[in-house]
């Protein structure tokens, strides 16, 4: 059942995407910005997983929510010192900051510990069963519902919790939130929180499923989750999950097809597809902006 | 923008590990150089030049090398020479750079009038030397430069007086294509080659192309990109073209989670690679299980049980105190290579002693047995590695 086997390796990625580009869409229905420096946080979350597995000794779930929060703080931290200044300058102006903390991230990782990737240890046995004729390992199950229960706490944050209640007000209508009493700085910082800590579990668990772990491997994935929040509809929620599993399937099946070489750019001529014919996404309404 | 930043950085790492290795290896050889050179006394000596890389980025190739043509030399000359007549080293430094291996190599056949010239360890200065040696009509023999421009120029025209004596990349292909087809007896297999790297492409089709003569059939052929992680959908599609066997020809970064994703998958047939997989990095990658089965060539392993490449062994731990590395095995050979030449050819003419090295057949040398085709490119035995449970295993040895 080669078709079966593809469709799993397609959603595993996919989870990997739709994990970090669910940080994108919260942070730009929230503030409008493109935060480009969220690939890195991603990075540094994996970073985080790696050390405290290898020199803290720590077991997968552990180490998994210690990056997380780690994730979370370094996300608020972003955010207050970059960013919070910077709310009411153009939204180039944001922009550039973001691909310059992008980059301020890489090099500071690379100067602290060097280029030199790491192999993430072998936490789960390496051992796989049969289902259907398709080989599925312990690993990518587990994957895989790491990352479903995550999106069902996001989805549970966001529509039963005042935090939640408050980060759809203000991405409604910053003005009006305020005019209603809701703390704009603290829900945007919360938005930076989730978002980042989602972007660190994404890290621990790309780590521990692709083993390799370098500080330049959240460039590529970043720009993939950027296209698969905008295939979604960039600003929606579920837009981003579908988006990132979409995405991770329409990559495997270009790969199973044999045209492995393409499938990077498979994955931009999605976004140009986008952009041209439905900029606001599979899940977006069609809204005039005003001028 | 980025891809290309990364890949400065990553040469620029790799360049640093690479000195640093050099540094290491540079320092416990150099203790034991000089002396042997002036052993004629009085009678005729044959001058032999040797031009390579003792100070600078790629000293440890270098040192090397020196460190094995002086165990070489000392050997021959104990044993009265060839024809009677002892050897005389002249070592020069290149400084492992390609402007200072020309001014080398004039030295040596100007000044110094030597019959031959071994080296350099890397192509470029090697390269370098060509003009020279063809001008002089001296010999020179590169021992471990791997370039095909080495021997054969930009033309298509062989350099008439240059020899190497390690093979070229390419042909790790068709010993891998004969490993397959002899040793494994396989019948169908698959490539799944680096497609952004000139060696890995190069070996896939010298591979398919020798597979395929000894009548075996290419079920897949598949390729990946440098920095590539995710393997997983082409390797499904490997899997369903059910192969007995993948070549994988790239380096130890991508192959290492190639090698772990296609076993997660099950493909758990013998997977081969060449020396690009020779990295201990790959075992932390792959994980030491999932490198069970796997093979790579290489041309020398200090585990060969054949009765020359263990006696240098023996002799080179004695006068050094370490095993031998390849570049060793290769410097020592380049010597007896050019001995056994000059004592074919009878004389010290360089034309001569040319002809006689585009004569070697079958020559037996520590890394295995020796000829030379018309591209004066090596015919000659590779060395088979197994890794077993993580650990390098001399598998066995691939003759031409």
């Amino acid at each position: 059942m080669e078709w079966l086997q593809q469709l799993i390796n397609g959603i595993s990625l996919g989870s990997i995407y739709a994990l970090i580009a669910l940080g994108y869409t919260m942070v730009y229905g929230i503030i409008k910005l493109i935060n480009f420096a969220h690939g890195d946080v991603f990075m540094v979350g994996s970073f985080i997983g790696f050390y405290s597995i290898t020199v803290f000794g720590l077991g997968f779930f552990p180490a998994l929510i210690l990056s997380m929060a780690a994730c979370a703080l370094f996300g608020v931290i972003i955010e207050r010192i970059a960013y919070k200044r910077l709310r009411n300058a153009t939204r180039i102006a944001a922009l550039i900051t973001a691909i310059g903390v992008s980059l301020l991230i890489e090099y500071g990782v690379i100067y602290i510990r060097g280029a030199q990737p790491e192999a993430y240890p072998n936490i789960f046995s390496n051992k796989s069963f049969e289902f259907l004729g398709a080989q599925i390992s312990i690993q990518s199950v587990l994957i895989l519902s790491v990352s479903v229960v995550l999106m069902i706490l996001l989805q549970f944050i966001v529509h039963k919790t005042k935090t939640g209640k408050a980060m759809r007000a203000v991405s409604h209508d910053v003005e009006a939130a305020k005019l209603m009493g809701i703390n704009v700085d603290n829900t945007i910082s919360a938005t930076f929180a989730i978002g980042s800590a989602l972007a660190g579990a994404a890290g621990v668990i790309f780590g521990v499923y692709y083993t390799k772990i370098d500080p330049l491997m959240g460039v590529i994935p970043g720009l993939k989750a950027f296209v698969a929040a905008v295939l979604g509809g960039i600003g929606i929620i579920p837009g981003a999950m579908v988006g990132g599993l979409v995405l991770g399937v329409v990559e495997t099946i270009v790969s199973a097809l044999g045209f492995s070489l393409w499938r990077d750019a498979a994955a931009f001529i999605i976004l140009i597809l986008i952009l041209i014919f439905r900029p606001s996404g599979i899940f977006g309404k069609n809204t005039r902006e005003k001028v | 923008m980025k891809k290309s930043k990364f890949a400065s950085l990553f040469l620029a790492s790799s360049l640093l590990v690479g000195m640093l290795a050099g540094c290491g290896a540079g320092e416990e050889g150099s203790s034991s150089k000089g002396g042997e050179s002036s052993s004629a006394n009085g009678g005729e000596t044959i001058k032999i030049g040797a031009n390579l890389e003792l100070s600078g980025a790629v000293a440890s190739y270098g040192t090397s090398e020196a460190d094995a043509i002086d165990l070489a030399v000392e050997e021959i000359n104990a044993d009265g020479g060839i024809d009677g007549k002892k050897i005389e080293l002249i070592k020069v430094d290149n400084k492992s750079d390609a402007a200072e291996a020309t001014s080398a190599a004039i030295k040596l056949t100007s000044q110094d009038k030597v019959v031959a010239i071994i080296g350099a360890a890397t192509s470029g200065a090697s390269v370098a030397q060509v003009q020279i040696a063809t001008d002089t009509k001296t010999p020179m023999i590169s021992p471990s430069g791997t370039s095909t421009t080495v021997t054969v120029g930009d033309d298509g025209k062989v350099n008439p007086f240059t020899f190497r004596t390690a093979f070229i990349d390419p042909f790790q292909g068709t010993v891998a294509a004969n490993f397959a087809s002899n040793e494994l007896k396989v019948k169908t297999a698959a490539v799944y080659a680096d497609n952004a790297s000139d060696y890995a492409k190069g070996l896939a089709a010298s591979f398919i192309k020798d597979f395929e003569a000894a009548g075996g059939t290419i079920v897949a052929e598949e390729s990946y990109v440098a920095k590539d992680t995710d393997f997983r959908s082409t390797l499904t599609r490997i899997k369903s073209s059910n192969p007995e066997f993948v070549f994988i020809p790239g380096y130890y970064e991508e192959v290492g989670l190639i090698v772990k994703q296609a076993r997660e998958l099950g493909i758990n047939v013998p997977l081969m690679g060449a020396d690009g997989w020779d990295s201990p990095t790959i075992v932390d990658l792959a994980g030491a299980d999932a490198l069970n089965n796997t093979f790579i060539i290489t041309a020398y392993s200090a585990d060969d049980p054949d009765g020359k490449a263990k006696a240098f062994a023996e002799s080179f731990n004695k006068k050094y105190g370490k095993e031998p590395n390849s570049f060793n095995a290769l410097g020592y050979d380049s010597v007896y290579l050019l001995k056994d030449a000059i004592e074919r050819a009878g004389s010290t003419d360089g034309t001569k002693i040319k002809e006689a090295i585009e004569a070697t057949d079958q020559l037996e040398l520590v890394t295995g047995l020796y000829s030379v085709d018309e591209n004066h490119h090596p015919i000659k035995s590779a060395v088979i590695i197994e890794f077993v449970d993580g650990k390098q295993v001399f598998n066995t040895k691939v003759n031409p």
